[in-house]
């Protein structure tokens, strides 16, 4: 009875992501039109990740704010007012590790320190993923460059308002990443065929690029630091060091204006970057993945670092090998702050279903739980003042769930960011229509100025109708393979 | 024989200015658009020494003039296609250090891939680009011409196009720095990705204003003081920067477009975006950038190999829909634009594209404004180019209809001051048994081995053939292609060693393959050509 159940809303669900996912733009349409500057969610169950869950509760929402919580509150005539009843409000999910929205290749591989790069630059507003992880009730996402070098470009902290230009996606305020990769993908030996020869191809030589790189940069500091100095006593004709757009941030790295996102499997690696950090007096804030976490929990714990990692997505390679579903639980046990990350578009629409895995393997309680996809991730990004938690003077991104979030029966019926409807489960399918129907006009409009055109030429003659063969379709190569993701 | 014939069909383009003429001339009696002001009935133009000394309604005619009568005849400025290569010939292969050749690995900026600003446009003019004489014939008296391939191609001038010397051909130079953000096309070489392409060119603009910098103190005070390093590409970009030729930055989608002005806002560059045609989406941001812009004619439309069962994007297909609007969306909001040919590689299709643009809205003024003064005015060459104005340069298209018209032909053209006429080509004219539109592909054996081209085939009912050839060799837009019965010819002209020369490609074809003849530098060759795309009936009952 409950597998039949599962399977109809597993199936629901699926379809419905589907049919959006065939039109781009289906929830632009959803959300078109003023934005109610007062909300009231009525009657839900609310679970905040903060202070527990309040039964019955209703949220109010003014100008893009959470301003009040708590049981009948009242709100002005002109409020929207969503009657929840029934319904789970969680805060927005924060997936700490995504490659969406991201135009051209997440990588750039060409070389082993790639940070003049900025996923900043290549934000792309019109990614479908964006939509449809929305539907998953993601608001916020750590957008990564890929993990092709040992220190890869600029990363970006998102909030995923669909239908504005790409300028608006940044989270404001938000302290700008960088990524860095250890292993596999940074040294690359198995892709040279790929990708041809590149330092390091060991991991000795990943610890010495990234060494390097910040020897590199210390250099350059301290030149722009004695010019800077220079100049203000009062000397003139200096001529100033060249700016680096390589070295730049890794300055900022090395003040403390730069988060370090490092992508990293096994445990030696992990206590490498560790260390060459403490020497060089950086501070890595997040480890991406980290599936062997679990085996140095307490070093990453004593390093203040925090940890995104898979529920228990494991075994794609050798180094993912020694993973274990009990790693989110286990190192938050030990003191790690802890997130579970999507690294994926698709696994992004259910992280929270990610989220409660752990309180089956390693028994995190229903609240830690929610934690690792929600506050968790916004400590881990530097953005808990604004996200991360249902409370009074946060953002209003919010998500309502026709279910428990911590089930599998769980589907998100609105997604709010900012107080402002990003994602409605009605409207999209009530909108399909409309959509459907412009494609089609289109269409026959397309087909019957084609037809003009033919009528212009002349049939040729003896031309004989075109069979269609299978087409012999290279796949183009997986990002994977190229270090994209995991 | 079929090549002698072939030969002789190729022979030399059908307009060139007529020796030993007056070098004054009055055209009298016709209907004038000056373009910057309203059209004149009835006007008289005097043109002397290649300039315009004189237009209006009651002239006294100079008593040396050639008088050419006007009456039923429409005079417009000549016109300009805004961005182009047309009198630039391809680079032979291995062009510099584009990073197009796979032995060309970049390992990071200082490598300065793909960059070559210091091709000039004007020192590779070849007045002898049978496209000169095609754009001509069109009305176009004008290109905006850039070296190509690349991040930064070169340095663009502005061509005009009469005269016998490449020098002649030059009015500005530089006028123009095209960027394009390309990639290397390899995952080994930087940049590998459009954010790589975005780093580095913004590297480039900081390299250059470093070395400005440098060489300036270095020059104050040598002695003592590091010497700085010579940069080629930063030097050429420092220059064409110092002479004020603007910044082409690339934008056609909505979000290229709003991303071309975030950077070159950031870049604090005088720049201009082109391609825009979703530009019907934000013109009014565009015109608070205050940001001219050029719109590539080449409107978006379905791949003519693109298989039928595929439905596009509702995204894709609006944007076909309603790119050609754009230009009256960016007449409304007041943003200055200018058209070019982009991808169009038949002239005769430029103005009909611009039609489309004035059937989706925008006012016969602003498209001729388009195609003239916006321009040079964008260009910096208004003082001299775009409108039929006294002191001008004398470049005018004569036509006995109004331009935009289908049945209107160009009567004649002047291009500074020299009068082109135009005359039909001829060709065998049977009607085609079948098409050759589609994607084909040419194998053949040169002394050098085995090679192969691809060409990309669009033939009309009269069997005109347009489109363009592309090989390691390098490749460019077909001329004088056309069909007739089972026989074509066509025509490309690339650089060989140095040199520009035509290579024809003439044969016979049926269904999906092709054969025949290559004919380059006085060397013949056969050639075969298939249809890799298009599987016939019999081939697939064939594989069984």
């Amino acid at each position: 009875m409950k597998l039949r159940m599962l399977a109809a809303i597993v199936f629901a669900f699926g379809f419905a992501i589907v049919l959006s996912a065939r039109e781009k733009e289906s929830g632009a349409l959803a959300v078109g039109g003023a934005v109610p500057s007062v909300i009231l969610i009525r009657n839900a169950t609310i679970l905040t990740a903060s202070h527990g869950t309040i039964e019955k509760g209703d949220i109010l929402i003014k100008d893009g704010k959470i301003s009040a919580i708590g049981g009948m509150l009242k709100a002005p005539g002109d409020a929207l007012v969503i009657d929840a009843t029934g319904a789970f409000v969680t805060p927005g999910i924060i997936d700490c590790h995504s490659h969406i929205a991201v135009d051209g290749s997440v990588n750039e591989g060409s070389v082993s320190v790639s940070s003049m790069v900025n996923i900043a630059d290549v934000l792309n507003s019109d990614d479908i993923s964006i939509y449809r992880n929305l539907a998953g009730g993601v608001t916020t996402a750590n957008i990564l460059h890929g993990s092709a070098n040992s220190i890869g470009g600029q990363t970006v902290v998102i909030k995923l308002r669909w239908g504005q230009p790409a300028a608006k996606l940044p989270f404001e305020g938000a302290l700008p990443g960088i990524k860095f990769a250890l292993g596999e993908n940074p040294k690359r030996s198995n892709l040279r065929v790929l990708t041809g020869e590149r330092y390091p191809v060991t991991r000795m030589g990943v610890e010495e690029t990234i060494r390097s790189a910040f020897t590199e940069a210390r250099d350059y500091k301290k030149a722009w630091d004695d010019y800077n100095r220079r100049v203000s006593a009062g000397e003139t004709n200096l001529l100033p060091p060249r700016r680096d757009l390589k070295l730049d941030p890794l300055v900022e790295v090395l003040e403390g204006k730069r988060l370090v996102h490092a992508h990293c499997y096994r445990e030696d690696e992990i206590l490498m970057l560790l260390r060459v950090a403490k020497e060089f007096g950086f501070h890595v804030q997040t480890l991406q993945h980290v599936l062997e976490g679990y085996k140095v929990a307490d070093e990453i714990a004593a390093a203040g670092t925090g940890a995104s990692t898979f529920s228990d997505w494991w075994a794609y390679k050798v180094e993912a090998y020694d993973a274990i579903p009990y790693n989110a639980a286990l190192m938050t046990r030990h003191g790690v702050l802890v997130s579970i990350n999507s690294d994926d578009a698709a696994e992004a629409t259910h992280l929270n279903q990610e989220a409660a895995k752990s309180i089956v393997y390693g028994g995190l309680t229903r609240d830690e739980a929610l934690k690792l996809v929600t506050l968790n991730p916004a400590i881990q990004l530097g953005i808990e003042k604004r996200v991360g938690s249902i409370d009074v003077g946060k953002d209003a991104d919010l998500v309502i769930y026709n279910h428990d979030p911590l089930s599998a029966y769980a589907v998100v019926e609105k997604t709010l960011i900012d107080g402002r409807v990003y994602f409605d489960r009605e409207n999209d399918i009530a909108g399909r229509a409309t959509v459907e129907k412009e494609k089609k006009d289109l269409l026959e409009k397309a087909a019957k100025e084609q037809e003009k055109e033919k009528e212009k030429e002349k049939k040729p003659e003896g031309k004989k109708p075109e069979e269609k063969k299978p087409e012999d379709n290279p796949r183009p190569p997986h990002q994977e393979m190229l270090g994209g993701a995991k | 024989v079929l090549l002698a014939a072939a030969g002789a069909l190729l022979a030399p383009e059908v307009t060139r200015g007529q020796g030993g003429e007056p070098r004054t001339f009055a055209i009298r009696g016709a209907k004038v658009f000056p373009v910057s002001s309203a059209p004149v009935e009835n006007a008289t133009i005097v043109v002397s020494k290649g300039l315009i000394t004189a237009v209006g309604t009651n002239l006294t005619i100079p008593p040396d003039a050639w008088v050419i009568e006007g009456k039923g005849l429409l005079v417009y400025p000549g016109l300009i296609d805004g961005f182009s290569d047309v009198g630039i010939p391809a680079p032979s292969a291995p062009a510099g250090d584009t990073g197009e050749k796979p032995h060309v690995i970049s390992r990071g900026p200082e490598d300065r891939p793909a960059t070559t600003p210091w091709r000039k446009a004007a020192d590779e003019v070849n007045a002898t680009d049978p496209r000169v004489e095609a754009w001509r014939m069109a009305g176009f008296t004008t290109v905006v011409a850039a070296p190509k391939g690349g991040m930064f191609p070169g340095q663009a001038a502005v061509l005009d196009l009469g005269g016998e010397r490449p020098g002649e051909l030059v009015v500005r130079s530089p006028a123009a720095l095209p960027v394009s953000l390309q990639t290397s096309g390899m995952f080994r070489s930087y940049p590998s990705s459009l954010m790589g392409s975005i780093a580095y060119v913004r590297q480039v603009w900081l390299d250059t204003a470093g070395d400005t910098k440098a060489a300036a103190l270095y020059e104050k005070n040598p002695r003592g003081t590091e010497r700085p390093k010579y940069d080629r590409s930063d030097a050429a970009i420092a220059d064409a920067l110092a002479k004020h030729a603007v910044v082409l930055l690339p934008g056609n989608s909505a979000l290229q477009i709003r991303r071309a002005l975030r950077l070159g806002q950031e870049w604090k560059l005088n720049y201009v975006i082109y391609g825009a045609q979703a530009g019907y989406e934000l013109a009014p941001e565009i015109a608070v950038a205050k940001t001219p812009v050029l719109v590539n004619l080449k409107w978006p439309e379905a791949d003519k190999d693109a298989d039928p069962e595929e439905t596009p994007s509702l995204r894709e297909l609006r944007f076909r829909n309603r790119a050609p609007s754009t230009s009256a969306a960016l007449e409304k909001a007041g943003v200055k634009f200018a058209f070019y040919s982009g991808g169009i590689s038949a002239p005769k299709d430029i103005l009909p594209a611009v039609k489309k643009a004035m059937d989706a809205g925008l006012s016969a003024a602003a498209a001729l404004r388009a195609l003239t003064l916006s321009s040079a005015e964008i260009f910096g060459v208004s003082q001299v180019l775009g409108s039929i104005e006294s002191g001008k340069i004398a470049n005018l298209v004569v036509t006995d209809g109004d331009l935009f018209d289908k049945k209107t032909k160009v009567k004649m053209v002047f291009v500074d001051g020299k009068k082109y006429e135009m005359r039909e080509v001829l060709r065998p004219s049977e009607p085609p048994k079948g098409s050759l539109t589609g994607k084909w592909q040419l194998k053949f054996t040169t002394p050098q081995g085995d090679e192969e081209a691809a060409a990309d085939l669009t033939m009309e009912a009269d069997g005109t053939l347009t489109g363009t050839v592309s090989s390691d060799r390098g490749g460019g837009n077909l001329f004088n292609g056309w069909v007739s019965g089972d026989k074509f010819s066509f025509a490309i002209n690339v650089q060989i060693e140095g040199n520009s020369s035509d290579v024809s490609f003439t044969g016979t074809f049926e269904g999906n393959s092709m054969k025949g003849t290559i004919q380059a530098m006085g060397y013949t060759f056969p050639f075969t050509g298939t249809k890799p795309n298009a599987a016939t009936g019999t081939e697939a009952g064939g594989a069984q």
